[in-house]
């Protein structure tokens, strides 16, 4: 039995150690936000974060999370009121979709870390998260948006 | 027998001591000299020429490389996903090396390999390998300016002992191995820097 944090609540799962992160959080656990893309680190859609620090589920063994606060898109806000989310919305970034809680879950560590980031800050920051569809354009705008969005709040 | 006698037999068999002495001391360096080879300018040169081939192997010069991103591969190729050194050599952002990279080897071919130390130099000293012709490496290595302040002895210490540095003889499925052996590769460094540390012209 290995137990962690989901999304702020304690969490038991007696799956394989060596199960990758991702099927626990979608098939033991019913949250089903996150995305398998590439099973290989190599695209982004399975990007979670792992105290505080984005990590690629589908590579991650099960064992990796044990006793830490694993954070997925359903756990970004309680509703769809996190800034990105919001510009995500406003912007409508999405066409297809599938790859969008990998895209949000990185783009939120960047303004965690960085609360103004330029161009070359986004590019540097989300070119880990792959869109087949191409809205790359989009998601840098929802960013510098969503930026903006927690400023107000901030000054508000 | 008489004391003059005595004293000429005395001095005989000093003498003859000494000769053997000498004789044994010459036979046993002249057999010791094919296993350890003297560390002169020009055996250096030589061993830091095999070591040149090692560190400018995909193994090493994969996280040593000219610009701000690691590369991948046998073919040194740039890192995919636009990954970027960072301010302490780990990354950026959501791009962080643990990212993908834990702390061992994933199975199979193509799978993030891992360490618990993965990172790129950090940027003060990047300690570039690739593109350096031996003269230039060989100089670069000696200067502590280029290595923060690292000695030769520490450099070697970074060579054989280092867990990241081993990585490069444990790479996990489907990359190279570096020409030498770790082995192989920290005597050379020993005798490159035993010679004085001399570079190729």
């Amino acid at each position: 039995m290995i137990s962690f944090y989901l999304n702020g609540k304690s969490v038991s799962v007696d799956d394989d150690p060596s199960t990758p992160l991702l099927w626990v959080i979608r098939d033991s656990l019913g949250l089903t936000g996150t995305k398998f893309g590439c099973g290989m680190a190599l695209c982004g859609a399975c990007t979670v974060h792992l105290d505080g620090k984005a990590i690629r589920s589908c590579v991650s063994p099960l064992s990796r999370a044990a006793g830490k606060h694993v954070t997925t898109i359903e756990g970004l806000s309680n509703d769809p009121s996190h800034p990105l989310q919001r510009a995500w919305i406003e912007v409508d970034v999405p066409q297809c979709g599938y790859c969008q809680s990998g895209q949000i879950m990185s783009a939120a560590i960047l303004l965690k870390e960085n609360s103004k980031p330029t161009d070359k800050d986004i590019d540097e920051a989300m070119s880990g998260n792959i869109c087949r569809c191409g809205t790359y354009p989009r998601i840098r705008r929802a960013i510098h948006r969503a930026a903006e969005m927690a400023a107000e709040k901030r000054s508000s | 027998m008489s004391a003059r006698k005595a004293n000429h037999r005395r001095s005989f068999y000093f003498w003859l001591s000494a000769v053997c002495g000498l004789s044994l001391l010459a036979i046993a360096t002249l057999h010791a000299a094919p296993r350890t080879p003297k560390s002169d300018a020009n055996s250096s040169r030589e061993a830091f020429l095999q070591i040149y081939k090692v560190f400018t192997s995909p193994r090493c010069q994969n996280c040593h490389p000219a610009g701000d991103s690691p590369l991948q591969g046998d073919d040194s190729h740039v890192h995919l996903q636009y990954v970027k050194r960072g301010k302490d050599g780990r990354g950026v952002y959501g791009m962080r090396c643990d990212t993908c990279h834990q702390s061992a080897n994933l199975p199979g071919a193509n799978m993030p390999p891992g360490n618990p130390k993965w990172s790129l130099p950090a940027p003060e000293t990047k300690m570039v390998f690739v593109g350096r012709t031996p003269a230039e490496l060989c100089r670069q290595l000696k200067d502590p300016k280029q290595t923060g302040g690292r000695s030769l002895a520490q450099l070697l210490e970074h060579v054989s002992s280092d867990e990241l540095v081993g990585w490069g003889w444990d790479p996990g499925t489907g990359r190279a191995l570096p020409p030498l052996s770790r082995a192989d590769t920290v005597t050379q460094m020993k005798i490159w820097i035993d010679g004085g540390a001399a570079c190729p012209q």
